[in-house]
């Protein structure tokens, strides 16, 4: 790969962020990312850019500035209201030839970590997946990406400092989202689509998103999840329940979804998803490794176990022994209708 | 169809450790298993072919050891395994990595679909499928729950998202990174066994697979491990609750209010 000189890197400029709309909406993740594309921008004395590719989004972007965006970025196009990752990619690509961003961040959803890893080789760019943590060196602009590697084992820290622009995704629901400031202003640019960008590109023929049975594990503020000790399906019932009562998502182990009790979008862990909610409670789950690299990270963790000595209760904020058959239904009974 | 299926070979997690010269993961001495996202990978190619023919082709980077694992595969069904392995790709970021794979894709030739899991759990990227697809300019489609349909030039598949999933189609050749919910995949039979120890398997050098040098290892890598800490700790307040179902639950709501959560 050929490096860049100190001279070239110098034509690099301003930190991007990839906005991520689904079905015409912006997502919390692009807030969370202005969020932190502010101080690295400010640190680097440039702007805050944020590429939106969509239809019809422009109204939408202008709720942006508000966020802290200097310049938005609009590529307009009935054929991006999908998500489709190869017309996408081609046209952040064109973007990043033409406008030389110093830095890219996209959220590490699952579209984001579709659709970055094919910018970063079109562009010959270094990609750090999944980071929680950035900063940046205002003499170079070099990035400092730090990530969880291993399902959270160890953190690395990484840099890319002979490549610009230096991109990374970002793990969604750790970086705070900044309050809206309605008085900020900022400047909208139109892109058109090339034809270039469209050529071979995919076919979504359909899309289902807010259906009922899915779980969004990532966005939920609390999780209940469950494990072998629920028993069977009516276990998993009773934790809708509760997770229903407080407004959160249901989870599980894998020993659980391996049984037949849960559908595997709602596996917590190595196999699993990873989670980083407000508060984690674990219900008849022993806590083997695999399971909490997937959500030791979160805030706080609530065990329910009969077993007092098992690793989840160990590392539990709080530990609640007893037999969670006669517990939850207490608890449930316990907290007031909202 | 001709199926390649990319596996890693990955250490067991508990056993993590990082070089401190190099701050990459350390390889040797350290109990290595197939990457479990691609064991469904490789189960999925195994069933396309049993429908369509064909063959299926895993292909793995690692150190010489990680023979072991395109072993297992052909265990469970793959035709055969090939083996890139070289000082010369030691060091590898994703980057590279998927250069080298695709790279590797061109010189097998004539390959309809690519299959890869939906991420290594060593690193936890999912950058290596996407880069394939991007290397070779194939379409793609990443954390695939169900392979729809298949023709002589397309393929239908659902793809997971946070909030649902989508249906699309796409013209082969095509990469597919999979879920763990696509499938279950077989466990190997003594057959199986015996016939995958007997397999010839081959190892490519850069020069086999007409890989740039400078495109490959530690210097074909944008990113540098600079610094690797372990996890900021758990500042455990550890509260524990007893007592009779009633009193638990009691306490438990009251520990939730007093820290408004509930
Ligand atoms: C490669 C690999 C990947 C893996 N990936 C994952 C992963 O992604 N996610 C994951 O979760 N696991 C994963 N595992 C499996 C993991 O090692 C454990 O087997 C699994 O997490 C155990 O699930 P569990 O805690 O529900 O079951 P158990 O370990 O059996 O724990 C059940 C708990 O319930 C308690 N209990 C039972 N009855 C009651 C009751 N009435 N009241 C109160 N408590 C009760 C018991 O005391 C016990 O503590 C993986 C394993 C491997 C090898
Ligand atoms: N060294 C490798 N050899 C073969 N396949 C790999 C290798 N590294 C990654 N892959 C494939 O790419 C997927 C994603 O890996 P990663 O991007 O490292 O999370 C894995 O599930 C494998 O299918």
């Amino acid at each position: 790969m050929i490096a860049l000189t100190e001279n070239d890197k110098k034509e690099y400029k301003n930190i991007w962020v990839v906005a991520e709309q689904l079905q015409g909406e912006i997502q919390l993740v692009t807030h969370e990312l202005i969020g932190a594309a502010r101080p690295l921008a400010d640190a680097r004395k440039s702007q805050v850019f944020v590429v939106v590719t969509g239809s019809k989004m422009a109204e939408k972007a202008e709720t942006l500035f508000a966020y802290g965006a200097d310049k938005v970025i609009v590529v307009d196009d009935e054929r991006l209201l999908d998500f489709n990752d190869e017309m996408e990619a081609k046209i952040l690509g064109r973007l990043i030839v033409k406008y030389k961003p110093e830095v890219v961040i996209c959220g590490a959803t699952t579209r984001g970590r579709a659709l970055i890893p094919r910018v970063a080789v079109s562009t010959n760019c270094g990609l750090t997946a999944d980071c929680t943590e950035l900063g940046i060196d205002p003499e170079n602009g070099d990035l400092l990406q730090t990530r969880p590697a291993f399902g959270g084992n160890i953190m690395a820290t990484i840099r890319c400092s002979n490549h610009r622009p230096q991109m990374s995704t970002v793990r969604p629901r750790v970086m705070k989202a900044p309050e809206p400031d309605k008085s900020r202003k900022g400047e909208i640019i139109i892109e058109n689509v090339i034809s270039s960008d469209t050529d071979n590109i995919k076919k979504v023929l359909e899309v289902f998103h807010n259906l009922e049975n899915t779980v969004n594990l990532a966005d939920a503020q609390i999780i209940v999840s469950g494990g072998r000790g629920m028993k069977g399906p009516q276990g998993f019932a009773l934790l809708k329940q509760l997770a229903d009562k407080v407004g959160g998502a249901v989870g599980a182990s894998r020993a659980a979804v391996d049984a037949g009790w849960i559908a595997y979008a709602h596996q917590v862990g190595q196999t699993g998803q990873t989670v980083q909610t407000k508060v984690y409670i674990a219900c008849g789950i022993s806590g083997q490794i695999q399971h909490l690299v997937g959500m030791q990270s979160s805030d706080m963790i609530i065990a329910i176990d009969k077993n007092p000595d098992t690793p989840m209760m160990q590392i539990a904020d709080i530990a609640v022994v007893g037999d969670l058959f006669e517990i939850i239904p207490e608890l449930i009974k316990e907290i007031p209708k909202l | 169809m001709k199926i390649v299926v990319c596996i890693k070979q990955v250490p067991a997690t508990t056993d993590a450790k990082i070089d401190p010269e190099t701050k990459r993961i350390v390889r040797e001495g350290i109990q290595a298993i197939l990457n479990p996202f691609d064991t469904y990978a490789v189960e999925e190619a195994v069933k396309l072919r049993n429908q369509f023919g064909g063959e299926v082709i895993t292909l793995c980077m690692g150190p010489p050891k990680a023979e072991v694992s395109l072993r297992e595969s052909i265990s469970v069904g793959a035709d055969k395994g090939i083996l890139l392995s070289d000082r010369a790709f030691g060091g590898s970021d994703t980057w590279a990595t998927s250069y080298a794979l695709a790279k590797a894709i061109e010189k097998i030739g004539d390959v309809d679909l690519v299959l890869c899991g939906k991420q290594a759990i060593d690193g936890d990227t999912a950058q290596v499928g996407p880069g394939i697809a991007a290397h070779l300019d194939y379409m793609q489609a990443t954390y695939v729950m169900a392979v729809d349909q298949v023709t002589d030039d397309s393929i239908t598949v659902k793809r997971m998202h946070e909030d649902g999933y989508d249906i699309c189609e796409m013209k082969l050749p095509a990469v597919l990174t999979v879920v763990k919910g696509i499938n279950i995949p077989r466990v190997p039979t003594l057959k199986g066994r015996l016939a995958s120890e007997k397999e010839e398997i081959p190892v490519w050098k850069p020069d086999d697979i007409g890989a740039d040098i400078s495109k490959i290892g530690l210097d074909g890598s944008p990113t540098r491990v600079v610094k690797t800490n372990p996890p900021p700790a758990r500042h455990t307040s550890s509260k524990k609750i007893e007592g009779s179902p009633e009193l638990c639950a009691k306490e438990l709501f009251r520990e939730l209010r007093l820290r408004s959560i509930l």
